[in-house]
């Protein structure tokens, strides 16, 4: 029979050695291993303190991105709902006013957003989706929460901060993704 | 005479007092950090590092799950007998305590003119006494099991009961081996001769060898750990405590690996005495501190035991129990008798 990877081995089956009866050095040689695990190097990493970095491809949770003036990105076109197939995305659009172009880029804007991370499976379609780079997965995973409803993340939890008045927590919310990104176009 | 009866000599009460409070809080706490070095070990040969999060190195970790147990609900089950259940951890604590009464943990103390041998009591029998308290254990298993009205209890108290009974009998056999060459079951004159002597291991290496895994046997832990089996009796004979109760069973477990690894050293490597060294001089010179030197070294020689305790245990597998029957009956008896015999013979042959 052909095996089916190379790494496939054959039974023993061969009557135990004397020394194998005897148990005793067999013992020997597995505590003589497990000394040896003793002194290797450990592969804990303790979380809080140490984080394990993550692979570029990684998605965690939604941000929803500004413009360099910090007006938000997002048209409320609602493609990333119709993208979802977790169908975890409301929105809900609204007109921009006068007098809030500098909160809004786009004549529309979302009025709400909402993202059921219950629901979300972090696959980027939404990402790939929008038009407009407002929506991208960023390097955070979400938090426990008590309820269910905590998990519905609203416009305040999704929008990153202002470039323009905050843009230390910008730099850091946008993370490495996104800047590779932008590096790319 | 009868004077000498009547007047109780007050001090020697409070001597005594004081050496077995000293004992049994020393052996309380060394079973505690055991728990604590139980989990580091296993960390570290699983290439974790354990706990690390209560003080610095995980040291107060003991005190937390010391803490939680006493914390938890103590639920006993309304089938079971109310009595023997609670009597059940009590006898595994005590038998696993009393133990330690006989053993010479240092030489003798110089302190407000009175010399104070740092043993509780040095009885003539001090070896049968051991083995008189340890066979008590099993009644801890057996009780405990039986009142918790439960098939895997019963199931794992039989085990444990027929494990611990018959690895009695090799443990017996390699002992009078030793005793043929030492002369003496007194526990003092056996590690007196050792203090000026070789060490009764390199005399008795088989004796010693069977010794050990018969311990093994007897405290319950891997590869013979059938009574407390997790994954097939879900946690044996104490299945069904809860609380500080079950927390006496692990306890007296504990405690159990620690007096037997310190019966381990005063037998076979010398208990007290310190190794390259001519203990008589240094106590001549150093006074008490020597003796107290010479009671760390018993510590040393019983953590080395206590972490190859652990380092079994985190490295084979629980046997079956056919294969444990097998091994005690069939293989480490007639090797104990085996023993025996040779040894008496050579001590005949020698000694005409």
């Amino acid at each position: 029979m052909q095996s089916l990877t190379s790494r496939a081995k054959q039974v023993d089956r061969r009557p135990m050695t004397f020394l194998e009866r005897i148990y005793v050095w067999e013992i020997f040689k597995g505590m003589l291993i497990t000394l040896k695990h003793f002194f290797k190097k450990k592969a804990t990493i303790s979380y809080p303190e140490q984080k394990r970095e993550f692979s570029p491809v990684f998605r965690g949770l939604h941000v929803l991105n500004r413009d360099e003036q910090g007006r938000e990105r997002c048209t409320a076109c609602g493609l990333c709902a119709v993208a979802c197939p977790a169908e975890a995305i409301t929105m809900e659009a609204a007109e921009r006013l006068p007098g809030e172009e500098n909160l809004y880029r786009e004549e529309k804007y979302a009025a709400k957003y909402e993202i059921n991370m219950l629901r979300c499976i972090f696959c980027g379609l939404c990402e790939e989706a929008c038009p407009k780079d407002a929506i991208y997965l960023s390097e955070t995973f979400a938090p426990s929460n008590y309820q269910r409803k905590g998990l519905i993340y609203g416009k305040p939890d999704l929008l990153i901060p202002d470039p323009v008045t905050q843009p230390e927590e910008y730099k850091k919310a946008l993370g490495n993704r996104a800047n590779q990104k932008e590096k790319a176009n | 005479m009868q004077i000498t009866l009547l007047a109780f000599d007050w001090f020697f009460l409070v001597e005594k007092l004081v050496l077995i409070i000293g004992i049994i809080s020393v052996s309380l706490v060394i079973a505690m950090y055991e728990t604590w070095a139980e989990r580091k070990v296993a960390a570290f040969i699983q290439d974790r590092i354990g706990p690390n999060r209560a003080g610095p190195l995980g040291l107060f970790q003991p005190l937390a799950d010391g803490m939680k147990l006493f914390m938890k609900e103590e639920i006993i089950p309304n089938t079971s007998n109310r009595m023997l259940f609670i009597l059940g951890p009590c006898l595994a604590m005590m038998t696993a305590m009393m133990t330690s009464a006989v053993i010479p943990w240092g030489g003798t103390l110089d302190l407000f003119g009175r010399s104070i041998p740092l043993q509780i009591t040095d009885i003539n029998i001090g070896i049968l006494y051991i083995f008189g308290v340890v066979s008590m254990g099993v009644y801890g298993i057996m009780i405990g099991g039986w009142a918790s009205n439960n098939k895997f209890s019963l199931l794992a108290a039989l085990r444990g009961a027929s494990q611990v009974i018959s690895y009695e009998l090799p443990m017996g056999l390699s002992l009078i081996a030793l005793l043929m060459l030492t002369g003496s079951l007194k526990m003092s004159v056996i590690v007196g001769q050792q203090l000026d002597g070789w060490y009764n291991v390199l005399w008795q290496p088989l004796g010693f060898f069977i010794f050990l895994v018969c311990a093994f046997a007897e405290c319950n832990r891997t590869p013979f750990d059938l009574p407390e089996a997790e994954n097939e009796l879900n946690f044996g004979y104490h299945q069904e405590y809860s609380s500080m109760k079950l927390g006496f069973y692990l306890f007296a477990e504990y405690i159990n690996m620690f007096i037997s690894s310190v019966i381990m050293s005063t037998l076979f490597f010398g208990g007290y005495d310190i190794p390259f060294v001519n203990d008589a001089h240094l106590v001549e010179s150093w006074g008490n501190w020597a003796v107290l030197l010479q009671g760390f070294c018993l510590f040393a020689k019983t953590a080395m035991f206590i972490f190859l305790f652990m380092w079994v245990r985190w490295t084979i597998p629980r046997f079956r129990y056919d294969q444990l029957m097998n091994l005690c009956w069939k293989r480490l008896i007639p090797l104990a008798l085996a023993n025996m015999i040779i040894t008496a013979a050579i001590v005949l042959w020698l000694k005409k």
